[in-house]
């Protein structure tokens, strides 16, 4: 993104309200999900979310690696979020950076809020995220494969968790926000949702809005993410379908 | 064949649970309601305000007043009886480690073992990477797994390779009475034994050994459908070496990768229904 700064600012808005990729406001870019596509994982799940390519793979409940992090009451959740070397224009650096580990915190305390850990006590349950091809939007693509990967793994929780985020960009309030108007834009508000509950388990915010703009873009992220709740159940429905007794399925 | 070939299969008794029909069988994900009234919730549930919702994904299974999910995939349970075929994965001076599957790694006290093992010396009855066949005792609140090796058909097991199947898969691999595994066994010659958290050991020529892994993975992938001992037969029969050495000499190229015969007929739909209820569903193969 070093070279960002130099281009002109292309034209986020357009008079009759549709957006570089020609999308509506509240509109979603196309979004697939595959889940079990690892025969090594407990469970895996690969998520295309416009152009990002995102896999994650669950491993658990384990033993704990390192040993000093076991809890006695509970699993503990670790969560790796990275971005390979290949996943942007410019080559990545690989390997942690102060970005991919807060992106892992805050995903792993999010799964944290719904896992039922305590059924699991002195083990772990691994989550690692690899963003193959990223466009923004990266770490709500991670977590809903990596919630899919979890449902995939057996693992007991209170929901699924659809992510989305919502921006502001040329002054309006926009669902799903790609790279460009990411960049250009003026505010990004990622969030994930437990649809069971209605509570949000992550939100953060880079940017600014107005508390009226806030109340539009929580409204408008909540809406966005009970669609991705179905693609999601969707997927997990088509790879455990119920074969019919001649095998049809 | 001097090891009893399948140890871990048991029978579970059905009594006062019609089991029900394919078609009522409900895929239900986690965080989706259970409809009903007053229901209780029982594994794989959980209740919030009055209402019952699923935890896990599985199968929906109403026992009233309870309700229960049957999961579909996860890691083995261990449940107290199971017989289940482990890997040594630590050696301390009184007891073994063992890797079974589970969330845990289950300890193997020196004294459950048949042998007369002495403090300190573990190490010279079983290594890290040996494969054993043990029960499982007891399951504590705290996750801890007891097992123990001592019983009939108890062991190390020596030799052999291990493959591994998904726990949910176990009873299509025994076969209704232990019909699958039967065929396996008598058509390719392999010693198999099949624990029920999903690991198998198998023995025998390489030959034996390859086509045993193949079934397994077309058992795996293929487990729902109707008819499998009948199409696992049929494959078999049809690689049999016996037959390449006939055809050309045995220099004969392996097949690939198992086919499934879907154009084969299915004569014997005996396995339609077994003792496992969620042997019939699963992930489709293409």
């Amino acid at each position: 993104m070093g070279s960002v700064g130099a281009k002109d600012v292309p034209v986020l808005l357009t008079p009759d309200g549709r957006r570089i990729d020609g999308r509506k406001l509240d509109e979603l870019r196309p979004i697939r999900i595959r889940a079990g596509v690892s025969h090594q994982a407990d469970g895996s799940a690969f998520v295309e979310w416009g152009a990002n390519k995102v896999m994650a793979a669950v491993y658990g409940p384990r033993e704990v690696h390192p040993r000093h992090l076991q809890q006695n009451n509970k699993a503990v959740i670790q969560c790796k979020y990275n971005m390979a070397a290949f996943s942007v224009d410019e080559r990545k650096r690989p390997g942690l950076d102060r970005r991919s580990q807060e992106i892992s915190k805050v995903i792993g305390e999010a799964f944290d809020s719904v896992i039922f850990t305590e059924e699991f006590p002195r083990t772990s349950i691994d989550v690692y995220i690899e963003v193959l091809q990223a466009n923004a939007g990266t770490r709500c693509a991670g977590l809903v494969a990596a919630s899919v990967a979890l449902a995939d793994a057996g693992i007991p929780m209170v929901d699924l968790l659809p992510a989305v985020a919502v921006g502001k960009v040329a002054g309006a309030i926009a669902l799903d926000l790609k790279k460009e108007e990411d960049n250009f834009g003026e505010a990004d508000l990622p969030m994930a949702l437990v649809p069971q509950s209605g509570r949000l388990v992550l939100l953060q915010m880079e940017g600014h809005m107005t508390e009226e703009e806030l109340g539009q873009a929580l409204d408008l992220g909540v809406r966005g993410c009970r669609d991705i709740y179905e693609v999601m159940k969707a997927a997990l429905r088509e790879r455990y379908a119920v074969g019919a007794p001649g095998g049809a399925a | 064949m001097s090891r009893g070939h399948r140890p871990g299969h048991r029978r579970r008794g059905r009594e006062g649970q019609p089991s029900p029909p394919h078609g009522d069988r409900i895929l239900v994900l986690p965080g989706e309601e259970i409809p009903g009234e007053g229901l209780r919730p029982g594994t794989g549930t959980y209740r919030v305000g009055g209402k019952v919702y699923a935890s896990v994904l599985g199968l929906l299974q109403r026992r009233p007043p309870f309700v229960q999910v049957v999961p579909l995939s996860g890691r083995y349970v261990p449940k107290p009886g199971d017989v289940v075929v482990g890997v040594v994965t630590d050696v301390q001076t009184t007891f073994w480690l063992l890797d079974i599957g589970a969330p845990r790694w289950a300890p193997l006290h020196m004294t459950g073992t048949p042998w007369p093992v002495e403090i300190g010396e573990t190490g010279k009855f079983l290594r890290v990477g040996d494969s054993v066949l043990v029960q499982v005792e007891s399951l504590e609140a705290t996750g801890r797994i007891g097992v123990t090796m001592q019983g009939e058909r108890l062991g190390k097991l020596d030799g052999g390779t291990l493959a591994r199947v998904s726990p949910a898969r176990v009873a299509r691999v025994v076969g209704r009475d232990g019909s699958m595994i039967d065929t396996i066994t008598r058509l390719t010659g392999a010693q198999v034994v099949v624990g029920q958290n999903g690991r198998v050991w198998v023995n025998g020529d390489p030959e034996a050994i390859r086509r045993v892994s193949a079934v397994l993975r077309m058992i795996e992938e293929h487990g729902q459908r109707s008819g499998l001992t009948g199409r696992v037969e049929s494959y078999l029969l049809a690689t049999s070496p016996i037959a390449d050495r006939e055809d050309d000499g045995g220099s004969a190229p392996r097949p690939p990768s198992p086919p499934i015969p879907s154009d084969l007929p299915s004569p014997e739909p005996e396995d339609e229904e077994f003792d496992d209820d969620t042997g019939s569903i699963g992930p489709d193969g293409p």
